[in-house]
């Protein structure tokens, strides 16, 4: 691999987004993070769903995979397990994530494959001029709104928990050093992670914007939090962990988290899949067939 | 007997498949060809089930209306095969179950039990009627209480009450043989292929046990035909599993529906076999199935996924964005009885129109289907071979009957094709910068680098997009990339050989099209229809052009579908009128019979131009 710089993560094509949105802090946290680890751009695949933050993998020197709205996350795992030696990022909004794409968000809990999902959540939905999203909360108004929301909120991290996400943190937008080492260390962790990013969107979510979050945001590691939850923790640890979770994962209003709120180690669905795949991840479906088909073998048991 | 039906049948989870697998490979293990059908409900254990066996001298590709022998595993089966035995033919039935009453069977559809009672003149005619009925219609009776030999057999091995009762499979296929006249010895190999240790010493003495007994002389009986090695037996299903490992399949994605599962978990249970260590992932829902294995393919990996009706609905959306991104992407399409969840087991073919259409806007895709086993290996190794030379999705249609039938054939028929013909290129290493994977490309199909490929990068998306894969809106460039990607049909139509594309069995006045699994029937209908020609389509988008083929002959399709979905897609495409339309759509797959009957009804002049076959139960 060539000696690639900082700049050279940067696609030539221009961002569209609106000015002051927060997907170019998550842009450049993203940018900053793959060139810091040194990953190649050839090895590296970004997918995203659809939305304003599903443009991210057009603006990254990488292979970019801009799919369905909803359908990333499996896109993602398809190819993570098929060719188990990249480092594959997935992207996408709320509503791609938690609205349409929620039963595969679910699900890529249950599996944990080894790969990072970034939620940018602005409670809106963007591209399609303001409809409120699954995390605005119950009777919020946003101005595009014309009643206030009569749909409750789901709350991603406690539903990543529930699923089996095995690291689960929380950034913000206009945070970029802080996002960036979320994502390094997301990227780092072995299993599925999941990075929430509190993400204003300037044009249609007037009420949380950056100046209301500013002063509620705080970092939990700052506070002694630790996330680390070992293999094999007796249960009454586990139970401290868990509940430790929660309490943050609900704080929502005068102080709003930051940070890495659980890593556990749980096998990855590339372990899971030795099973019946016992040379993976050495050989994996990406380098094709390895030996001719044992047809003879195979055919055995319908002989007459 | 040249010709001879076995029909079993019970109760879902009785174990009457086993006994369906026994009679079957017994009969081949004394060198016949054979056929199986399996007609089953969507549930686990209790509601009716039948399997027919067919023999014959030559592979068996068709199945009669009428059977020769009906062994009835319970008294349900008699009252839903009552009109099923041809005369002379035998029932073989416990006499225990003449004390029920046709309402008193709990899993009978009323609609059923209703005809009878119109029938018998009574509010709830006995069983006993019913087998008045079978002798009327020269049925010759054959009373076997399964359980009670059962029982005998047990005191007279020494064997425990229970265990021996879990013999009554094996003892009503021995009692069928035994009855026909047809050596033990086969039948004792056929178990030794079915069971192993003591179940197998059990049931190998049971069925001694049933050969020791005097049994009456039918006036049919079934001889050996001399055993060949080098056969095989399997289902379409499983036929479709194998022909996807020849292939080269890597990566497998499914979410349980029937009857498209079997294919997916025989899979997941060979990849310890060399060369069939494919990855097989159970997805949260088919738009996951899809999406998941366009993301292997994305890698290089040959993915495909294997779906039925509803599943196929969900996956329109990610057949489309295969379709624009150019994914290489096989999905194998096992068509049942719709609309929505309509007959889950049941078959039907009813989805060729939406297999070519369905989804919004265009794209290119391939469709072919399969007319039998033989064809469901070949044809799933095509399909993938073709999803990559024409980086594109290809649907390969299978239906219900095929992939629960079962067919003896050579074990030579199973031959692994060499196919290929793939536009992708190799590492490239020069410099740094993005890979024009939409670039410039007469035939359509533009080279294609997987995602890992060292030193390149570019992007995919489901937006139009520019040779990079970056979004456009431009006018030029939607124009350049839409014509791009559909050329890819022009050129699969040139390149697709011929006898992929359709098959000219035999020329005639009246000349019968058909697809998929009517091809046994019809093929086996010809021999008794002079003059009659079939055209068998293989192919069915890019659409042949077979419209020469059709010139001046009378055209009738035949088809497992309500409107005659192929009678329409000839007339668009050729510009001939279909003068007859062959339909069903009861669920039950056409007999040979019926389309002789309707068949001479068109030679002679006299049939409608939609004729609707309804024999089945």
């Amino acid at each position: 691999m060539l000696e690639l710089k900082l700049a050279d993560y940067k696609a030539e094509k221009q961002p569209d987004w609106c000015p002051g949105c927060g997907d170019y802090g998550i842009l450049s946290a993203l940018q900053m993070a793959l060139f810091e680890l040194k990953r190649d751009p050839s090895q590296t695949a970004i997918f995203s769903g659809i939305g304003c933050s599903a443009k991210t993998p057009h603006y990254l020197n990488v292979y970019g995979v801009h799919t369905l709205h909803g359908r990333v996350l499996p896109v993602a795992q398809g190819a993570k397990l098929a060719n188990p030696h990249l480092t594959v990022v997935a992207v996408g909004g709320d509503g791609d994530g938690l609205g349409i794409g929620a039963g595969h968000f679910v699900a890529a809990g249950r599996r944990n494959v080894d790969m990072l999902y970034i939620l940018y959540d602005n409670e809106v939905y963007g591209l399609t001029k303001g409809q409120a999203g699954p995390t605005l909360g119950l009777g919020e108004k946003t101005k595009s709104l014309p009643k206030p929301n009569p749909q409750g909120r789901i709350n991603p991290l406690l539903l990543a928990f529930a699923s089996g996400y095995t690291w689960i943190a929380r950034g913000y937008a206009y945070d970029v050093k802080g996002l960036k080492e979320l994502i390094k260390e997301g990227l780092s962790h072995k299993g599925l992670a999941f990075l929430h990013v509190l993400q204003p969107c300037p044009t249609y979510n007037d009420l949380h914007t950056k100046e209301w979050f500013a002063p509620r945001l705080y970092r939990l590691q700052d506070e002694g939090y630790d996330p680390h939850v070992p293999e094999g923790l007796p249960p009454e640890e586990l139970d401290r962990k868990m509940a430790q979770f929660q309490e943050k994962a609900v704080e929502w209003g005068e102080r709003i988290p930051l940070g890495v709120f659980w890593q556990a180690e749980v096998p990855t669905f590339e372990e899971r899949l030795k099973a019946y795949l016992p040379r993976y991840p050495e050989v994996y479906p990406a380098l094709g067939q390895q030996e001719p088909l044992d047809l003879e073998g195979l055919l055995k048991e319908f002989a007459l | 007997m040249e010709d001879f039906t076995w029909r079993v049948g019970g109760p879902q989870g009785g174990g009457i498949e086993t006994a369906a697998t026994l009679f079957a490979r017994a009969v081949a293990k004394g060198g016949w060809w054979v056929a199986t059908k399996r007609e089953y409900h969507s549930n686990i254990m209790g509601r009716h089930s039948y399997l027919d066996v067919r023999l014959g001298r030559k592979p068996v590709g068709a199945f009669r209306e009428k059977v020769d022998m009906l062994v009835a595993l319970d008294g349900e089966t008699l009252a839903r095969h009552l009109d099923e035995v041809r005369p002379g033919g035998v029932l073989l039935y416990d006499p225990k179950v003449l004390g029920l009453t046709v309402r008193g069977l709990p899993m009978l559809d009323h609609r059923v039990a209703d005809a009878l009672a119109e029938r018998f003149r009574k509010a709830n005619p006995s069983l006993q009627d019913l087998l008045a009925a079978f002798v009327e219609a020269g049925v010759q009776p054959l009373p076997y209480p399964y359980e009670e030999v059962a029982d005998r057999i047990g005191v007279e091995l020494g064997v425990p009450p229970l265990q021996a009762r879990r013999t009554l499979n094996t003892i009503a296929v021995a009692a069928s043989l035994h009855f026909l006249g047809f050596p033990l010895d086969p039948l004792l190999e056929a178990l030794a292929l079915q069971f192993r240790g003591k179940v197998l010493e059990l049931n190998q003495r049971v069925a001694q046990a049933v050969y020791r007994e005097e049994m009456p002389k039918l006036s049919f009986q079934l001889h050996l035909n001399g055993y060949e090695p080098g056969r095989v037996y399997l289902t379409g299903a499983q036929a479709a599993a194998l022909g996807k490992l020849a292939g080269g399949l890597r990566f497998q994605t499914y979410y349980p529906i029937s009857p498209a599962t079997d294919e997916s978990t025989y899979l997941e249970a060979h990849t310890a076999f060399t060369g069939a260590d494919v990855a097989v992932v159970q997805t949260e829902d088919e738009m996951a199935a899809v999406t998941m294995a366009v993301g292997a393919a994305l890698t290089g990996a040959k993915a495909a996924t294997a779906t039925s009706g509803p599943g196929f609905s969900l996956m329109a959306e990610g057949m489309g964005f295969a379709g624009m991104i150019e994914a290489p992407l096989v999905v194998t399409l096992y068509q049942r009885g719709g609309p929505s969840t309509g007959l889950p087991t049941r078959t039907e073919q009813g989805d060729l129109m939406f297999a070519i259409r369905g989804g919004h806007g265009e794209y290119p895709r391939i469709v072919l289907a399969s007319g039998d086993i033989q064809d469901a290996f070949l044809d799933a190794q095509k399909a993938l071979a073709w999803a990559w030379r024409y980086q594109t999705v290809v649907v390969h249609l299978v239906d219900k009957f095929l992939a629960s039938m079962a067919q003896s054939l050579p074990k030579e028929a199973l031959r692994v094709l060499s196919l290929d013909g793939e536009k992708r290129l190799g590492p490239r290493h020069e410099g740094f910068g993005p890979y024009e994977r939409y670039g410039p490309a007469e035939d359509g199909i533009s080279p294609f680098i997987p995602i890992g490929t060292p030193g390149g990068f570019y992007w995919m998306t489901s937006d139009e997009h520019d040779p990079v894969g970056h979004i456009t809106e431009d006018v030029a460039l939607r124009e350049y990339q839409m014509e791009k990607r559909m050329q890819k049909l022009e050129t699969a139509r040139r390149e697709i050989p011929l006898e992929d594309q359709y098959t000219l069995f035999r020329d005639g006045e009246v000349l019968v099209l058909g697809w998929g699994t009517v091809k046994g029937t019809l093929l086996e209908a010809l021999d008794h229809l002079p003059g009659v020609g079939y055209l068998h389509l293989r192919l069915l988008w890019p659409f042949p052009q077979i419209g020469p083929l059709l010139e001046g002959k009378r055209l009738v399709t035949v088809e497992h579908n309500y409107s005659g979905q192929l009678a329409d897609l000839v007339q668009q495409e050729t510009l001939k009128r279909v003068h007859h339309r062959v339909a069903k759509h009861n669920g039950r797959p056409i007999t040979l019979d019926e389309v002789v009957e309707a068949l001479k009804g068109v030679l002679a002049g006299r049939a409608p131009e939609r004729l609707v076959l309804r024999k089945g139960v």
